[in-house]
């Protein structure tokens, strides 16, 4: 895009500026409609499996339903609790927020659609995700009340058991494509067993995409991991103070990490922008489509789970993260690359 | 240009926020501001072109070991009174302290303004190619001539951890755990009888 720019006339520095700037609203703008619309979504897959309606009032079939919550919930007042630390009680949903859309620059959309072409691309992923533990433990401790407090412990522990699993997992997938660079992760995977695109065909490699998967329902703190919201226990988590705006961004910064999360599944095991059978006729179909349609499909995947999984144990979801993902996830990075060295695969 | 913005915008606010992190009186908004102090210096790292080192900066500090800190000092009931009473007494030792660190940076910067350390190649010939990625001029580093030396940090590590799980597991008697492979094998002939007594009459359990 720069190019584009430069022939209209700017600089190098202006032109790079512009399309930087085009960039970030090409990305985040469809992103919060998508949010919008995935958060309807998921109300109607959750009810599709609880056979009741769901959200069909506002707009044909509903569709216009996250919007009025939208409205309804911008026209709120916020209320901030008179105990609360009131600078970080209001900063904390904004870092919840602003974490959640940094990490899309490097996801590619396309063969060269990326925002930041960065060789260490899944390690800023990583960086990220580990910021936005802030945004959760901070509400927890400025609201200055039991319940959110309790919460932002749980969900700190969880997010760093589940972290290092992932850690583990996703240095298998860099050791067979070669490259911490997403683009060249989503290329490696090109017709990978037979004319399968995807690292999910490989049999070594089939077990750590099933980890990964359920990691990432405990990283974004999605049922059946949800105990950071338990509202049996929690009342609503590190949420119960928030209202108004500010719970909105809670709300759209979680489904926003959701949608990250499919999208990682799929461009790390799925191929990403690549179809899903290396076949010339279905590159006819833009890439980013192909991407949309992937991470819609983890999506339902997600929303199936939350509809069907019931919740676990916090002592249950511990003991998944350290005894069971962890060694395993450290085993096949051992045998991952023991196979990779013996194959000659470095050479 | 642009180089130079965001090296002065980093840089002053890595200072600022480490000013405040010893002048904020609440000890969790210390542990905030050495965060963003944390991150902007991983802003400086991707400046001069180490945007391996700043990713773990970001992930090893910010992410596991910041947060840690964050939990003990959410957790402790701190008595800010107590806390600056002790500053008078201890304020030699960290003189002491800073002397050491300026001394230190001095000295760095001295040795950097004579010449250099050559780190070199594997083979100890030249400087690292440039263009390599980070990753790979680390690792090829690491992996051979510093072999020794990192698997010497490995070792450490391995034992610092078994130390501190000893040090901290203990087994208590008579407590009522859950296991998972038992349940799971358990199956309904084992727990369940069918019987049909006689009118009147009871059941031997």
């Amino acid at each position: 895009m720069t190019e584009f720019f430069q022939t209209l006339g700017m600089s190098y520095e202006w032109a790079w500026f512009v399309a930087t700037i085009c960039g970030i609203l090409l990305i985040a703008l469809p992103l919060m409609l998508a949010v919008a619309m995935i958060i309807y979504v998921d109300r109607k897959i959750w009810a599709a499996m609880a056979l009741r309606r769901g959200p069909n009032v506002v707009g044909p079939f509903g569709l216009l339903q996250s919007f009025a919550d939208g409205l309804k919930v911008f026209l709120q007042e916020t209320i901030i609790p008179s105990a609360a630390n009131k600078a970080l009680f209001l900063i904390a949903p904004i870092i919840t927020f602003t974490v959640a859309l940094l990490a899309w620059a490097v996801i590619p959309f396309n063969s060269g659609a990326i925002l930041a072409d960065i060789n260490v691309g899944l390690l800023y992923v990583l960086a990220i995700s580990s910021l936005g533990i802030y945004g959760t433990i901070m509400a927890g401790w400025a609201s200055n009340s039991k319940y959110p407090f309790f919460s932002a412990m749980r969900a700190s522990a969880q997010m760093i058991s589940y972290e290092v699993s992932i850690g583990f997992i996703l240095i298998c997938v860099v050791l067979w494509a070669g490259s911490f660079n997403l683009g060249e992760i989503v290329e490696a995977q090109k017709s990978h067993v037979w004319i399968i695109n995807g690292f999910v065909a490989n049999p070594l490699l089939f077990p750590m995409w099933v980890m990964f998967l359920i990691s990432s329902l405990a990283e974004t703190q999605r049922a059946p991991f949800d105990l950071t919201e338990a509202e049996s226990e929690l009342v609503a988590g590190y949420q119960t103070e928030y209202s108004s705006m500010s719970f909105a961004l809670y709300w759209l910064g979680e489904y926003a990490n959701v949608l990250l999360m499919c999208a990682l599944n799929a461009t790390l095991f799925f191929g990403g922008y690549l179809p899903p059978l290396d076949i010339p006729v279905l590159y006819l179909v833009p890439g980013w489509l192909w991407l949309f349609a992937k991470i819609f499909f983890f999506f339902f995947i997600f929303s199936w789970v939350k509809a069907t999984v019931p919740r676990y144990r916090y002592d249950q979801l511990m003991r998944l993260g350290w005894k069971v993902f962890l060694p395993v996830s450290l085993g096949f990075v051992v045998v991952v690359s023991g196979y990779l060295m013996y194959t000659g695969h470095f050479a | 240009m642009i180089q130079v913005i965001a090296f002065y915008l980093f840089a002053s606010l890595t200072i600022a926020a480490g000013a405040l992190t010893i002048t904020a009186r609440n000890p969790v908004h210390s542990v905030l501001w050495l965060i963003v102090a944390f991150f902007n210096a991983a802003g400086l790292m991707v400046l001069v072109g180490a945007e391996f080192i700043a990713m773990l900066l970001v992930i090893v500090y910010v992410g596991a070991v910041a947060v840690l800190f964050l939990f003990v000092v959410m957790m402790l009931d701190i008595d800010f009174t107590e806390l600056r009473a002790g500053f008078v007494k201890n304020f030699p030792l960290g003189l002491l302290l800073a002397i050491v660190l300026v001394s230190e940076l001095v000295l760095g910067i001295g040795a950097e303004r004579a010449g250099g350390i050559q780190l070199g190649t594997p083979d100890g010939t030249a400087t690292t190619a440039a263009g390599a990625s980070n990753i790979e001029a680390i690792g090829a580093l690491l992996y051979s001539k510093y072999l020794f030396l990192f698997e010497a940090a490995g070792i450490i590590l391995l034992v610092a951890m078994i130390g501190a799980i000893v040090l901290t597991h203990r087994q208590r008697g008579g407590v009522r755990g859950q296991n998972i492979s038992r349940q799971v094998a358990r199956r309904p002939e084992d727990a369940t009888v069918n019987m049909q007594p006689e009118v009147g009459k009871g059941v031997q359990l």
